[in-house]
């Protein structure tokens, strides 16, 4: 995915060189600001770091699933160039048919472990297979007719769609969220390490993230439909003359990305212990950020993406106050944007001149 | 023989805004003054103005912006701050009054008469539209309409948490979702105060001559050397540039421009409904405003007049008044008004792809939307960067 059709700019020479040295770092400086002015006046106030600690972890669980999130956005934007602005809706879809299962399947609290694991497990599978069905949805009914059409025709769709979809959560949950049963007892603290407390939470978005992602990133490395994946995001005419058919693996990357915000559904359902019609919207722009963050396109890159804005969104909940959060994160998404559209680890893209 | 087309297209724009702007100015005296159909038209009034700034960034130069409810907020507050008691201590609780009506002169705070508001909205809703548009000078195509949605949640943010601002004698920056209220009356010279409680007749006609104005940049704009500056930009950014169009100066004057007309729009709605409230600056307005240009024509000005139109009343009376218990009796147990975002997103959804030019479409425009579309056997374009 990351080996994009654009344009680099001719290395070499050495001002290309230092500019891309000075927005890197200059990114990464401002990455850390915030984090590190914390931690100096944590130490002169307080004079330790738990904290800071604290909030780290949780942000790095918190950010595991919106990594999962962005991951979706960076696959179908790889390889159509388009940013899937119902991705976030359909994260919120899968929460909520994971919560619909859980009625079905009989889980609540304090129930015994195996038969929550498998049950969970169930409930994943299958929110993952009704989300990755719903995205491929989206794509043949909103993209596809307007895959030649100028830019901004399935940007505007796609908006059209986030919304239908987000009438669909207040239809099936009503407008206000809603609390769920906390299955995993995810505020009980698992570890604690001289004051920072790891939770259940913590360790099962971490558990869940990291096997998904591995399994993602082998598929597309070495699979057959992976391989033709990267083809079809490096030049789809060419990959079509290839024999490649261009709107099954265009399919099969919405299925995918699906498939991981149906994950991420069902995991924000257990760790946030709520469940909101809304959520798909902010937890879809924060991914975005990430997406962004990490460098359009490269899977790598969302997953680190995804890490960051977990904790500066953590750090601004905590520390700023959770009514700023989204004006923080899309004050960093700004910045990114103007100042280095390239993200951390990605290439110069089209969208970013 | 192409001078005297064009005269003649020109014209019929004339003769059309002619007729269409006199049958709505005779429409109140058949109205009552307090009805909620004349207060229905007022609303609808003040959404072409904006639609119609929002057409010039979207619909001339092509610029996807999603955060216009910015400009609307900025307009509303800039009421709420210069004709209201909102710095009620200011000036040794006096008050600061330059041309403010009858009523509002004897009240504490700042009171600016309401055409003074919207000359000071136009200003600063327009820096402001520089400003969100400059860091979107490097970016294309859909970056842009994330920066611009992003700005308009930081504007929303500020406007839900500006109770939490103050600044010099304990001024609050907004009222957050308490609103800022009330705000004065719109006072004409010569025509004396407007009074929502008795007559709402004078809000549409003051709002007819804006549509009026709004119309008359529009179609002067559009023919001027800037409007084909901007739709070539639209076609084609690196040709325009290598033509001599220049591409800084031409956006931002687009994204001033458009976000203008926002501002008077919502400078005229703070005062029309008395209050500034932050609840009403949330992303989905933006949408809202932008499915009415998508629905009536992207580019097309009475398309856009027709799909505002037509989109205010399906918000304000079809959807609430007409529609509401369909669900109901249907055996569903909800009301259509919390629908009505899902039906706006249906509606761009479906007029997107199955007519991308829209009700009243515009020749050129049209041509660019339908290129390609439906060709089943999907083509890719490898456009030049």
């Amino acid at each position: 995915m990351s080996s994009d059709a654009a344009t680099a700019a001719p290395e070499g020479r050495l001002s290309n060189s230092l500019r891309e040295a000075a927005s890197r770092y200059g990114l990464i400086a401002v990455l850390l600001a915030l984090p590190v002015y914390l931690a100096i006046t944590d130490l002169a106030s307080k004079g330790t770091l738990t904290d800071l600690g604290n909030n780290l972890v949780l942000g790095l669980s918190n950010g595991a699933i919106f990594a999962l999130i962005a991951l979706g956005y960076t696959l179908v934007y790889g390889i159509i160039e388009l940013i899937n602005f119902a991705h976030g809706e359909v994260f919120m879809i899968g929460s909520f048919v994971a919560f619909g299962l859980w009625g079905n399947l009989g889980l609540h609290e304090g129930m015994g472990t195996v038969g929550l694991v498998l049950g969970l497990l169930a409930a994943m599978l299958l929110a993952m297979c009704v989300c990755g069905v719903l995205n491929v949805m989206i794509e043949r009914v909103a993209y596809k007719p307007l895959r030649s059409a100028p830019k901004l025709a399935p940007l505007i769709t796609a908006v059209g769609f986030s919304f239908i979809l987000q009438n669909v959560g207040v239809l099936w949950l009503g407008s206000s969220p809603a609390s769920v049963p906390d299955l995993v007892d995810q505020s009980h603290v698992l570890l604690d390490v001289g004051g920072v407390r790891i939770h259940n939470g913590d360790l099962l978005a971490i558990a869940v993230t990291a096997p998904l992602v591995f399994l993602l990133t082998t598929f597309i490395s070495r699979s057959r439909l992976g391989k033709a994946m990267r083809a079809t995001a490096q030049d789809p005419d060419a990959a079509r003359l290839m024999g490649i058919n261009v709107n099954t693996t265009i399919s099969m990357t919405f299925l995918l990305g699906g498939m991981l915000a149906g994950a991420a559904g069902l995991m924000n359902l257990l760790y946030q212990t709520s469940i909101w019609y809304f959520q798909g919207f902010t937890a879809g722009l924060i991914a975005f950020t990430a997406a962004v963050m990490g460098g359009i396109g490269n899977l790598k890159g969302a997953v680190l993406g995804g890490l960051i804005i977990g904790c500066i969104q953590q750090i601004a909940d905590n520390r700023i106050g959770a009514e700023w959060t989204t004006a923080v994160v899309f004050a960093y998404l700004v910045l990114i944007m103007v100042f280095r559209p390239q993200g951390l680890i990605g290439e110069v893209t089209r969208e970013a001149g | 023989m192409n001078a005297l087309t064009a005269r003649l297209g020109q014209n019929k724009n004339l003769v059309a805004a002619v007729v269409c702007l006199g049958v709505a100015a005779l429409l109140p005296l058949f109205l009552d003054p307090l009805s909620n159909v004349t207060d229905n038209f007022i609303t609808a009034g003040a959404y072409v103005v904006m639609a119609l700034g929002l057409n010039i960034v979207v619909g001339f130069a092509g610029l996807l912006d999603l955060g216009y409810v910015a400009f609307y907020a900025i307009g509303a507050y800039t009421t709420g701050w210069f004709a209201s008691d909102h710095f009620s201590s200011i000036n040794g609780e006096k008050g600061i009054h330059i041309g403010a009506g009858e009523f509002a002169s004897h009240l504490p705070g700042i009171h600016l008469n309401f055409l003074l508001v919207m000359l000071v909205a136009v200003i600063i809703v327009g820096i402001a539209g520089m400003l969100i548009g400059l860091p979107t000078l490097r970016l294309r195509g859909d970056y842009i309409a994330i920066v611009t949605l992003a700005f308009g949640e930081i504007i929303y943010r500020f406007a839900v948490n500006g109770d939490e601002i103050t600044f010099a004698d304990g001024y609050k920056l907004t009222n957050g979702r308490q609103a800022i209220a009330p705000v004065d009356a719109i006072d004409l010279p010569g025509f004396g105060g407007f009074d929502s409680a008795f007559d709402l007749r004078p809000y549409f006609w003051f709002v007819l001559v804006l549509v009026a104005l709004v119309l008359f940049v529009n179609f002067r704009l559009r023919d001027s050397r800037l409007g084909r500056a901007w739709i070539a930009i639209r076609e084609d950014e690196v040709a325009a540039a290598s033509m001599g169009v220049p591409l800084v100066k031409t956006k931002l004057l687009a994204y001033a421009t458009g976000a203008a007309f926002g501002g008077i729009s919502g400078a005229f709605l703070g005062s029309y409904q008395a209050s500034v409230q932050a609840d009403q600056f949330k992303f989905g307005f933006s949408i809202f405003v932008l499915a009415m240009i998508i629905l009536g024509g992207l580019g097309s000005i009475w398309g856009v007049v027709l799909g505002a139109v037509l989109l205010s009343f399906i918000n304000t009376y079809f959807i609430p008044d007409v529609f509401n218990g369909v669900p109901h009796k249907l055996g569903l147990d909800f009301d259509l008004t919390i629908l009505n975002f899902g039906i706006f997103g249906f509606l761009i959804l479906i007029v997107m792809v199955l007519r991308p030019q829209g009700l009243l479409p515009e020749r050129r425009r049209a041509m660019e939307l339908t290129e390609g579309v439906g060709v089943d056997d999907a083509t890719f374009e490898v456009r030049a960067p």
